[in-house]
């Protein structure tokens, strides 16, 4: 029975075919295209990718906080089924922080420096209905929540250290309640222990508040231990999307493949890293076809022409020509 | 914090007492000695003698350091800035006192429009970086920032005055009129219209452009993008998040801009013939009045140090990173 209206009602997030470009006075330049994609209620999702992958923008635009040059030349953001107008300023203005919040990186510069911590957090709760004293003692009960002591509330960010202000962001992202929170590398301005300590609190307080948790970042380490399921972007596209278990056991784009083989592993001594040879591409020069095919190990004569489609694959899906025949192949034998 | 404001007032004095002594070494370092410029200089044939019962009577005869200094000093703390050359027998203070209404009246008035005009139209260009209202005000100002005053109080001469007969060009009031009436009142401003509006024009140009550059800095910091996803409207953005920060380096420029209310429009008061602190101080260049200049030079010192110190006071209340 429960188990049937969850799979009825409609996903907490869906994102479909969307595409944002960011236009100069001469040209436009596609950042993002055809992302689609779905998040259910509590559910931790990385979004992996090189610099320039699209992994921000996207998060940017399901959070309607795409910068005034960019704009949504496609597809639509459905929070609980009803679309959300991601374009609009003012119209996106009551959706803010209550549905989506945004763990900025590096939180120095995303906390004002002339505001009290405490009155930063209790801002967002004032505008969306709290009297001052209510929202005061939220922000107040927030902090003590991440672990700052009562005598720090009144502090200002510069009083506080980076895995402090790291802190007291996400208890500002927590501030009205929302079910989705948006970390965009939340952890990478921090040295390792605040890192570990940062992210294990993220964790904690997703499953505490049944948080649904879009996180931005190009660690994989960060990913395996705060994540259910990973996307992997390149040249903003989604190129392949599966659970963590199945993405780092056996993953399916060569990219992602590559990505995986990067991570230094301690165990194997003085050995060299491996990066992924080439350079990613840029918005201006895209290469045709697969944008990923002129670095790709296994690149096929198709992958030149022609963009491969993100294409369902047991349980996750994978846009790349070598897959193309596996799912045929399973619909032929399905029909037979 | 209480600490940091006494260091500040520490400073404050230290510097103070430095610019009297510097008064004091610069009109001693003057060519020419000024009992024989008190009697006249080289015009009329005076003797030895009656040099030498001046030099007496002033104290010069006595050592320069430390007689002199101490002298001037004390005098200076009583409020006794000695006597003009020009003005004969008139007191120094009296002199400045006389002149000093005229000048906050005009530089004064000029300040806070430029305040108000320049700081909002800096900071809207800014917060608007790249719309119409930014393209104009910014060229416009950049080209008033850079006009000389005196140039640009000409220009309103010719344009309003010789050529409109709008308003008058010169003095602060018209004869006949009773000082103290409401006429005289009238009177008065309308004499101020124009000397007010080429300091003011000058000031707008150079607070539009440091609001414009402080605001643009402001609008792409990570903090505002963290209160437009909080939910904030513009306004609540501009005016809760950008507006504190933007103000710093504004804060900066108007307190030491303060600083030269009483000193005066050096340029423009001399255009338009305004009788303030400005114009003194030409007439006491023109004639060699040295005391009077050295109490011109004093006031200058004294009001620029006050505004700094107004400035260092105000940052720590709009900057809590500065109390520490």
């Amino acid at each position: 029975m429960n188990n049937r209206s969850q799979n009825t009602a409609p996903p907490l997030l869906k994102v479909d075919g969307l595409a944002v470009d960011y236009a100069t006075s001469a040209i436009s330049l596609r950042a993002i295209n055809d992302v689609s994609f779905e998040l259910r209620a509590g559910e931790a999702v990385a979004l992996v990718g090189e610099s320039g992958s699209g992994k921000t923008t996207t998060a940017m635009a399901i959070a309607g906080l795409l910068s005034p040059n960019a704009r949504v030349v496609g597809g639509e953001v459905r929070y609980r089924g009803r679309p959300l107008p991601i374009d609009d300023d003012a119209l996106m203005r009551p959706h803010r922080w209550s549905e989506t919040s945004v763990i900025f990186q590096g939180a120095m510069n995303a906390l004002n420096p002339v505001h009290r911590i405490v009155n930063q957090i209790a801002e967002p709760c004032i505008l969306h209905g709290m009297s001052r004293g209510e929202a005061l003692a939220r922000a107040t009960e927030l902090l003590a929540l991440v672990g700052i002591p009562a005598d720090r509330c009144s502090a200002y960010p510069h009083q506080l250290s980076g895995g402090m202000r790291q802190r007291v962001m996400i208890a500002m992202a927590l501030a009205c309640r929302p079910s989705i929170v948006i970390g965009d590398e939340p952890t990478t301005a921090l040295d390792v222990i605040n890192q570990a300590q940062v992210l294990k609190l993220l964790v904690d307080l997703r499953t505490r508040f049944n948080l649904a948790l879009i996180l931005i970042t190009h660690d994989l380490s960060v990913v395996a231990e705060s994540c259910d399921r990973v996307m992997i972007m390149y040249s903003g596209r989604i190129v392949e999307d599966g659970t963590v278990a199945e993405i780092f056991a056996e993953p399916k784009h060569p990219y992602t493949r590559l990505l995986i083989d990067s991570i230094p592993t301690p165990g194997e001594g003085k050995r060299m890293l491996r990066p992924i040879p080439g350079d990613p591409p840029t918005l201006v020069k895209r290469p045709s076809g697969c944008a990923f095919h002129p670095r790709c190990p296994s690149a096929m004569e198709i992958c030149t022409t022609e963009a491969p489609h993100l294409k369902q694959f047991g349980k996750g899906r994978v846009a790349c020509h070598l897959h193309d025949s596996l799912p045929a192949a399973d619909k032929v034998s399905a029909n037979a | 914090m209480s600490r940091r404001i006494g260091g500040i007032l520490i400073r404050a004095v230290m510097t103070l007492l430095m610019v009297a002594t510097l008064n004091f070494v610069l009109f001693r370092v003057i060519p020419g000695d000024p009992a024989s410029l008190l009697l006249g200089g080289a015009r009329i044939s005076v003797t030895a003698e009656q040099i030498e019962a001046q030099r007496q009577t002033w104290g010069l005869d006595k050592p320069l350091f430390p007689d002199q200094v101490i002298d001037y000093l004390s005098a200076t703390l009583r409020g006794d800035f000695g006597f003009s050359f020009k003005f004969r027998g008139k007191h120094v203070a009296d002199l400045i006192l006389e002149r000093l209404p005229a000048t906050i009246a005009l530089v004064g008035l000029a300040q806070v429009i430029a305040v108000l005009c320049g700081v909002m139209l800096g900071v809207y260009a800014g917060w608007r970086r790249g719309g119409a209202v930014d393209h104009v005000t910014t060229g416009i100002s950049l080209a008033l920032y850079s006009t000389p005053s005196f140039w640009l109080g000409m220009l309103l001469v010719v344009v309003f005055s010789t050529a409109l007969r709008w308003l008058p060009g010169y003095g602060a009031s018209s004869p006949g009129v009773i000082v103290g009436s409401f006429a005289w009142l009238l009177d008065y401003l309308w004499h101020l219209a124009l000397p007010v509006l080429a300091v003011a024009l000058g000031l707008i140009g150079q607070y539009v452009v440091v609001a414009r550059a402080a605001m643009s800095d402001v609008v792409t910091e990570d903090y505002m993008v963290t209160a437009r996803a909080k939910g904030l409207t513009n306004r609540q953005m501009l005016m809760g998040h950008a507006f504190r920060n933007a103000m710093l380096p504004i804060v900066t420029l108007v307190s030491l801009n303060l600083g030269y209310v009483v000193a005066g429009a050096i340029t423009v008061e001399a255009v338009f013939a305004w009788p303030g602190i400005g114009g003194l101080t030409v007439e006491a260049l023109n004639a060699r009045d040295y005391p009077l200049l050295q109490g011109i030079f004093l006031l200058l010192g004294v009001s620029i140090v006050i505004a700094n110190l107004m400035a260092d006071l105000i940052y720590g209340v709009l900057d809590p990173r500065v109390k520490q």
